[in-house]
């Protein structure tokens, strides 16, 4: 018989499956019989469905496999449709956005970076569907709409490295290549052509949130578990009704570093965090080659990057026979 | 309990497979300023050991006597060496280009020669030669900014094989104008980027020749200049040529560069700026003297994409900071390091040129109007 439950040790109950409220009218109804997973609720609940599609989160699904679609196929394609080929060098392949000469035109052949163009049409167009359905679902259980907002946040990184700053740029070719190691590569390239983004400021905002997010996450995340023996884990409830659990959790903190978060003000912190990571680093992105060209360069003249002895050594070009 | 072990096993097992250790000693060495992380680490098992330099063929003789010039015919290059030093040079680089132990056919004299009438250009290997001989000496002579007194010589490259096995080529053309096919020249497994998914073929963009693209991405202001237009997809073909670069060196990037920024050249070590030498070397080469080789050598000789396969710096550099360690072939064969040498030289001498040579070899004194 088990004696408490937490997300380690939860019972399973198995009876009706819950439905939820019934929805206002003009929405569509929720789909899918409901069935219980005993694996699933080791990592949550057991109970899986019924889902809520909706003419925005099935517009979302339709656009974003097309979009699914057009970069697998051109992987495929350029692997002369070799399906062998297509899973051994698939962390290779790539959908290449528009080579410079074409500028910001949106009327490239397919062949030339047309695809790319598409396929960023219809991802962006499912992200934005899926952003208002967040949006929609939210309002319809009556929630707060910090879900939809947190997710705008991301929705922006995605859209500067995309479209605002290939717009701005005049050139797709700007654009982040899809592919696993074609971006990474991207991104190293990015950074050295711009004289190293570890000196852009906004870049540094984002890894501080980045990181501290993580930080966040792994405080907040031990002392629920740690003070799950006293029912720690139902947070909601101890945010009104405060418990043995929520008084532990916040003494330990503030014994520990002077000072201790609330149970509400926690996730405020991650929440701000999160958003902050994706905002900032939009921002330093977008000022990448539009407004600083050169972050080291920038990082000098501003005072904040050190000066190291100089070597010595001068450009052979700059000196007088160059060449030979 | 067997829960806990298996959680351990699996997390030590996942630890050691992440660590993509190489194991075995390294030796460590400082390279630049505390702290900025110029160093240059060496895995003792991965380093290119020195290839045994073949030992001169016989002792090179003194320059006196009577000149190849006046010895034998159609001699344009080395006309001006005294017969015995030609002799033995021919010698030399039959020994280092086409040795004994290869098929009949593909060593010895008669590899460049028709043994019925060594003057004539009828064969492309011979007119090959001359041209490459034209290009060390113009190294050696010209290029002491970057071979210093060390200079190279045909087994720098050669070590052996009629084609030096470290060249590139123009790619062959990718996707027909469709998407099947469609590499862009780069998101592909390719071990001349170590295997990133880099461009692999950027020397084209950078070491043909006096037209290639400049690889400096960086822009030398802090904002935005119309004279400085320069793509992402531009840096990706220079991360490409730099990695390309390091493997022929077999060094890391700061070797030459300090990370903080590869742009700034008084945070850079004086290998960069012997780099910089090296890379006009290449590209001069390769304009002057192997790409003209287009026009003679067959589609045998030549790479998928129809051109001649071309240096760069792993062509003499073999993995090695310093080809051979930095052993200069010099004294023992002085025909490779004229007193001078000029460009003028270097046009194409083709076979067209050589057909009206006479079969039997000239007496002593007849002469040859090239100079050397």
């Amino acid at each position: 018989m088990a004696s408490y439950q937490n997300i380690f040790t939860q019972v399973q109950l198995r009876g009706a499956p819950e439905m939820g409220p019934p929805l206002p009218a003009g929405d569509a109804a929720r789909t899918g019989k409901p069935g219980f997973n005993y694996w699933m609720g080791k990592l949550g609940n057991a109970q899986l469905g019924p889902i809520y599609l909706g003419t925005l989160g099935s517009l979302s699904l339709i656009f974003g496999l097309i979009a699914f679609e057009i970069i697998g196929l051109n992987m495929l394609a350029s692997v002369n449709w070799d399906p062998i080929q297509f899973v051994r060098q698939l962390f290779w392949l790539a959908l290449e956005p528009p080579a410079p000469e074409w500028g910001f035109s949106p009327f490239v052949p397919l062949a030339e970076g047309g695809w790319f163009i598409l396929a960023g049409a219809f991802f962006t167009l499912s992200v934005m569907l899926w952003w208002a359905r967040t949006y929609r679902r939210a309002r319809q259980l009556n929630m707060g709409t910090h879900v939809a907002w947190a997710f705008a946040s991301a929705i922006w990184l995605m859209l500067v490295l995309g479209f605002i700053r290939p717009l701005l740029m005049g050139s797709w070719a700007e654009a982040v290549p899809y592919g696993i190691f074609p971006h990474l590569d991207w991104t190293a390239a990015f950074s050295i052509r711009y004289g190293n983004l570890f000196y852009n400021p906004f870049h540094a905002l984002s890894i501080v949130f980045l990181y501290g997010s993580t930080l966040l996450f792994a405080m907040h995340g031990a002392t629920i578990l740690a003070v799950g023996r006293y029912g720690g884990e139902r947070e909601i409830e101890q945010i009104t009704d405060r418990g043995t659990a929520s008084e532990r959790a916040a003494l330990f903190w503030r014994w520990t570093m002077g000072f201790n978060a609330s149970m509400e003000s926690i996730h405020r912190w991650a929440w701000w965090f999160a958003v902050l990571t994706t905002l900032t680093g939009g921002i330093g992105i977008l000022l990448t080659g539009t407004v600083v060209d050169n972050w080291y360069l920038f990082a000098q003249e501003h005072g904040y990057a050190p000066i190291y002895p100089s070597t010595g050594v001068v450009d052979p070009a700059t000196l007088p026979g160059a060449g030979q | 309990m067997t829960q806990k072990r298996f959680a351990i096993v699996l997390t030590a097992g996942f630890s050691l497979a992440l660590s993509g250790c190489e194991f075995g000693p390294k030796a460590t060495s400082q390279n630049g300023y505390r702290g900025t992380a110029m160093n240059q680490v060496v895995n003792n098992k991965y380093v290119t050991p020195q290839q045994a330099i073949p030992a001169n063929i016989y002792e090179t003789p003194d320059d006196s006597g009577p000149r190849a010039g006046e010895t034998y015919q159609n001699v344009q290059v080395l006309a001006g060496l005294s017969t015995e030093r030609f002799n033995h040079f021919m010698a030399q680089m039959n020994n280092w280009v086409v040795p004994a132990g290869l098929p009949e056919t593909e060593q010895g004299c008669n590899y460049c020669h028709n043994p019925n009438n060594m003057a004539s250009d009828e064969k492309y290997q011979k007119v090959a030669a001359r041209k490459m001989i034209q290009m060390n000496q113009a190294i050696n002579v010209n290029y002491t900014s970057h071979v210093k007194e060390t200079g190279v010589s045909c087994w720098t490259c050669h070590r052996g094989n009629a084609i030096p096995l470290n060249r590139w080529s123009i790619d062959a053309p990718e996707g027909n104008g469709t998407i099947v096919g469609q590499r862009w020249g780069q998101n592909k497994p390719d071990p001349r980027v170590g295997f990133a998914s880099l461009p692999g073929g950027s020397a084209a963009k950078y070491w043909l020749g006096s037209t290639s693209m400049v690889a400096r991405v960086n822009n030398p202001n802090i904002h935005p200049s119309p004279d400085h237009i320069v793509s992402t997809k531009d840096a990706e073909q220079v991360y490409g040529i730099m990695i390309q670069m390091s493997t022929a060196l077999g060094v890391n990037c700061t070797y030459c560069h300090n990370s903080g920024s590869f742009q700034a050249w008084n945070m850079s070590t004086p290998q960069r700026a012997l780099a910089w030498y090296g890379i006009k070397m290449v590209q001069h080469s390769n304009e002057n003297y192997v790409t003209p080789l287009g026009s003679v050598l067959p589609a045998s000789q030549k790479g998928p994409g129809g051109d001649p396969y071309k240096i760069n710096c792993a062509t003499c550099h073999n993995g090695i900071n310093k080809p051979l360690y930095g052993v200069s072939m010099r004294a023992e064969n002085p025909a490779l390091w004229p007193a001078s040498y000029s460009q003028s030289n270097a046009p194409l001498m083709g076979m067209k040129a050589a057909a009206a040579v006479p079969a039997a070899p000239a007496a002593p004194g007849g002469g040859s109007p090239a100079g050397r």
